[in-house]
């Protein structure tokens, strides 16, 4: 299972990464990625949706589970990824990458800085 | 090999079936009005009836069923259809809902009795035959509970319903449906209710407890009285789901647990058929002080006349059309009649020795017992170490035995619910374990032949993710040549 | 009786491989002073005492005799194969088909439906049948709420009184409202629309059978951004212009009239058809194609991941069965019919319930048939439905569905035909009619 040093990471499996513009992009890991299976359908949120970090803002269906994929910070949904309605698979296949979910820009700094760091979040999986 | 042909595949422009009455001359289109007429013709099969029935009996012989194979369906309940329910439902097959109740008195009467029938068995006191399904008796159920509480002015302040993490999908999804928030409880270690993490989660805010008694792991809650009163002196209601109904008959009821709504699948304990995923039919049963809430209509008897009453003014409203799943509440009487008092204990007796029976045997054979003590009418087992249960339930469905059901309960890991039910004999259940024991022979030689498995079956092993991913739903009709 | 194979030695037998001395053990753990209660019930009865039980009953119901009851629920000619099949012992006794590899049968059976409800709709996807017309349309009003996110639904009074009780019933606990848009006097006039209106939901034809104008109602629906849900008879649809047609996002309905046997009004089963983009918030089970791993075509319940077992309280709906057995019925009478007979069928009921109405008119009586009618119509009458239809039922003709008092019609029955009345039916249901004093006296003026 990788994990990279260079993202942040919250206990119920999504990862984090700032870019230049401030803006906090999200996605699953790869240890959830492999929980899941096969990922058949991806429901995004709407551009523009405020979120308070904690909210369910997408849902990834495999064939046979679905799981609820929460805000990491609190702001505004400003992108999504539409390219995985054609192709959810993305997700199994490139999951910090390409398969990146939504993109929030951040309402409160802090929140960004109290995610787990690479160590951290390895240390749960090897708890779980 | 060519593919089962579709029905659509078999069909012929100009070929037809049956005949109706040939309807006389009209003009159809000034009576209906053109506009309302339909422009382009539905693509429905034309085939002869002797095709129609060539189809349908080859579709039949690609289908297990409990008349052929063996069941042993957690939490389902398959046991044996007796056919003189047939019988006793074609006679009253004709009868229209809306033609003059004096016309029908025998229809009505039969609810009426039937209805102080599973009043008797569950120790309620009062029915409503009106559910379509378990699914529907639950949410009828959970309905009624809002309705009490919101009577005593506490609606606003019971917002939760209690579920435990053992329980079947509908219970929060019937929850969330009526309006309320979903707590879950834990298990503890022995498979029971955690009686010390209940009391924790019940407080002024929660509106129900949902409970099967025995529970999905197929266990009595023993300490059902105590945690009866614990809901009750915190104000919440006692739902019964009787899923598990099959376990108890005769023996005890939920009614005289301390239930105060109980629903009932009468496809799975009352022996109406499964169909192939339905009709069910789900009756809801109340205390006294639940009455008045109960779904019309309410089938009541004046002096020698049963009527179906739909005057209840707090009544939570109707939940279907007509009075209910008709035919099967006739199946349903004639079996409660065909065993009387005796009878019913004589299913749960039978039921939990064939399922104890199964469990020692299933131990014996490698297969892990999570819970390992006496159980009710089912039991949860894991399959040998390095097994996944999902290759061992394929494997047996080449042996003509329908697998136990798989990954039920969502609390234990690599979970198969087996429940025999009291009607297949022990030399069935022997036969399911030298079937399984064949299984993990095979297994244990050759690792991977259960990961391709089955082989005999009229289909193998299925990409359920492509059919997730491209969904194709319907039958895509070939494009007309002449681009039409 | 009892259908246990178990005799004194089985049980021995069983008891010593679990290693308890009686049954009565394995129930210890039941609360000692609930135990063995007393069960107020018969005795059982061997299958013949059953049988003649069963009888006595049905002997109270009585159903020979001329047949003009409708109101959703008509007798049509089932032919005799269709029983046949449908009740074949693999179909009737099997489960939800879960094990797809042992179950092709029944999921094909249901691939075929989908598709026949899609080609009698016009509509994209259904799914594999629901409980009846009257809580799918509850399932559709929820899911016009879930879609558009607003919180109003409209109901026109032409839908089926019961329907709408249901779909109340429903909306209740999560409060959203709902508002019904009145007929004047015999269709629905126009709907109270507003940007918050999630649905409109409209019967084609309505509950007293008269067609309503869908094209004008799915606009104005459009227009204010609410989805248009359609409650129609499925049979109508081998002659009227279907909700693809008319552009309706939903249909839903009761699937009775497509071969069930009317059964005391149960079991028949409910049917839901929608646009392609409502896919995802659909409810109930749906049947899919794919192949297998030696690639033949094969059928597997799919998009499980909408249902209660996977998503439990974010599930689309609490349901867990569809109505598989009498969906199954329908596609096998459907299949015994082929188009032709299923038109014939429809047609066949249209003209009887056109010279019912006007051989009523040649004899002094008023149907209402100022609107457009499919095949059943209103007759006022003299004296209150239920007397009307139980006086009747005396003379041995079934006849009267009592046309409640919010339609504002006075004392007035549903009268329907199905493709059986006879001529000689006729003559019997006005001799009865004359006999009552039936007819209203001054004429009420035609709707």
């Amino acid at each position: 299972m990788s994990t990279p040093e260079s993202l942040r990471y919250a206990a119920t499996h999504e990862w984090a990464r700032k870019d230049d513009d401030g803006t906090v992009v999200v996605g699953i890991t790869d240890f959830a990625q492999d929980q899941l299976g096969d990922v058949v359908f991806v429901e995004l949120p709407e551009v523009g949706r405020k979120v308070v970090k904690g909210d369910t803002l997408a849902v990834i269906e495999s064939v046979k589970t679905a799981s609820d994929i929460y805000a990491p910070v609190s702001g505004e949904v400003v992108a999504v990824n539409d390219a995985l309605d054609a192709k959810p698979e993305t997700i199994n296949e490139s999951p910090y990458e390409d398969g990146w979910l939504f993109a929030i820009a951040p309402s409160n700094e802090a929140e960004y800085d109290e995610l787990l760091d690479a160590q951290g979040y390895a240390a749960t999986l090897d708890e779980g | 090999m060519a593919d089962f042909p579709l029905i659509y595949e078999r069909s012929r422009p100009g070929r037809r079936g049956a005949q109706p009455p040939r309807p006389r001359e009209f003009d159809v289109a000034a009576a209906l009005g053109e506009e309302n007429l339909r422009t382009e013709a539905p693509r429905l099969p034309e085939v002869s009836e002797l095709d129609l029935v060539r189809h349908f009996t080859q579709l039949a012989h690609r289908q297990f069923s409990i008349d052929a194979n063996f069941y042993p369906l957690g939490s389902c309940t398959m046991k044996y259809n007796p056919k003189v329910n047939e019988e006793a439902a074609r006679l009253f097959q004709d009868l229209h809902p809306y033609q003059a109740p004096e016309t029908a008195q025998g229809a009505l009467q039969l609810m009426y009795e039937l209805q102080a029938d599973l009043c008797a068995i569950t120790g309620m006191d009062a029915f409503s035959l009106q559910p379509a399904a378990g699914a529907h008796g639950e949410l009828a159920g959970v309905l009624m509970i809002r309705a009490y509480h919101e009577s005593r002015g506490e609606g606003e302040q019971r917002r939760v319903v209690l579920v435990p993490d053992s329980a079947h999908g509908t219970n929060p999804a019937t929850a969330a449906m009526a309006g309320y928030e979903v707590r879950e409880v834990p298990t503890d270690a022995t498979g029971e209710v955690d009686l010390a993490a209940f009391q924790a989660a019940i407080g002024p805010d929660v509106a129900a407890v949902m409970l099967t008694n025995p529970n999905t792991l197929g266990l009595f809650e023993r300490r059902i009285l105590e945690l009866a009163r614990v809901a009750h002196e915190a104000g919440a209601l006692l739902y019964y789901d009787g899923a598990n109904l099959n376990a108890i008959l005769g023996r005890v009821r939920p009614g005289d647990m301390g239930f105060d709504v109980v629903h009932l699948n009468l496809h799975k304990t009352f022996t109406t058929p499964h169909g192939g995923g339905g009709p069910g039919t789900g009756p809801v049963g109340v205390k006294a002080h639940l009455a008045e809430f109960l779904p019309v209509p309410v089938i009541a008897k004046r002096g020698e006349e049963y009527v179906a009453d739909v005057d209840r003014p707090r009544s939570i409203g109707r939940l279907r059309s007509h009075f209910g799943n008709f035919g099967n509440l006739v199946r349903a009487y004639t079996y409660i009649r065909a065993l009387g008092r005796e009878g019913l204990r004589q299913v749960s007796g039978y039921a939990v020795l064939n399922a104890n029976y199964l469990r020692v045997r299933l131990k014996e054979l490698g297969f892990r017992v999570p819970f390992d003590r006496v159980n009710m009418h089912e039991f949860v087992a894991q399959p040998p170490e390095g097994l996944k249960t999902l290759d061992v339930a394929k494997a047996l469905l080449d042996h003509g035995m329908h697998p136990m059901t798989v990954y039920f309960p969502l609390t234990v890991k690599e979970a198969m619910m087996i429940e025999p039910t009291e009607t297949e004999s022990l030399e069935t259940l022997d036969a399911y374990v030298e079937a399984l024991r064949q299984v993990l022979e095979r297994a244990a030689a050759d690792p991977d032949y259960l990961k391709g498995a089955p082989y005999e079956t009229p289909v193998r092993r299925l990409d359920e993710v492509k059919a997730a991913r491209q969904p194709v739903l319907r039958y895509r009709f070939p494009e007309p040549a002449d681009g039409a | 009786m009892r259908y246990h194979p178990h005799t004194p030695e089985d049980e021995r037998r069983a008891l010593e491989t679990i290693g308890v001395g009686s049954i009565r053990e394995l129930f210890d753990d039941l609360p000692a002073e609930l135990r063995d209660p007393e069960v107020d019930l018969p005795p059982g009865m061997d299958e013949a005492a059953l049988l003649d039980h069963v009888r006595r009953l049905a002997a109270r119901n009585e159903t020979r005799g001329p047949d003009f009851l409708g109101g959703g629920v008509r007798r049509h000619f089932i032919p005799s194969v269709t029983p046949h099949l449908a009740l074949q012992s693999e179909f009737v006794t099997a489960y939800t088909p879960y094990q797809p590899e042992v179950s092709q049968g029944i999921l094909q059976a249901t691939f075929e439906y989908q598709t026949m409800m899609c080609e009698l709709t016009g509509l994209d996807v259904s799914n594999a049948s629901m409980y009846d017309g009257a809580s799918a349309a509850a399932e559709a009003a929820l899911l016009a709420v879930r879609h558009t996110r607003r919180e109003r639904v409209i109901v026109s009074r032409g839908v089926h009184p019961e329907t709408r009780e249901v779909i109340a019933t429903y909306l209740r606990p999560l409060g959203v409202r709902l508002d019904v848009a009145e007929l004047s006097p015999l269709t629905t006039a126009e709907p109270n629309l507003g940007d918050d209106v999630a649905g409109v939901i409209v019967q084609q034809p309505n509950f007293l059978g008269y067609l309503e104008d869908m094209r004008r109602l799915t606009d104005a629906a459009h227009a204010a951004g609410a989805l248009m849900v359609a409650v129609v008879d499925p049979l109508s649809l081998a002659l009227l212009a279907p909700p693809g047609q008319y552009g309706a996002d939903v249909a839903v309905g009761d699937g009775q009239t497509l071969g069930n046997p009317a059964s005391f009004g149960g079991p028949a089963f409910g049917f839901m058809v929608v646009r392609e983009e409502l896919l995802r918030q659909f409810p109930g089970r749906i049947v899919g194609e794919t192949t297998d791993v030696d690639g033949r075509r094969a059928f597997v319940l799919t998009l499980q991941a909408r249902e209660q077992h996977i998503r439990r309280s974010k599930a689309k709906s609490n349901i867990c069965t569809n109505h598989q057995l009498t969906a199954l019925m329908a596609t096998v009478n459907v299949g015994a019919l082929g188009p032709e007979g299923l038109r014939e069928v429809a047609l066949g009921s249209v003209e009887r319930a056109h010279a019912l109405a006007a051989r009523l008119e040649a004899a002094g009586y008023a149907p209402l048939t100022g609107a457009r009618f499919f095949a059943e119509f209103v007759l006022p009458v003299a004296l209150p439905a239920e007397e009307l239809r139980s006086a009747l039922a005396r003379r041995g003709v079934h006849a009267g569905v009592p046309v409640p008092a919010e339609y504002g019609l006075g004392d007035a029955v549903v009268l329907a035909a199905t493709e059986r009345v006879s001529d000689d039916d006729m003559e019997a249901l006005v001799a009865a009619l004359d006999e009552v004093g039936a007819q209203r006296r001054p004429a009420v003026a035609r709707g």
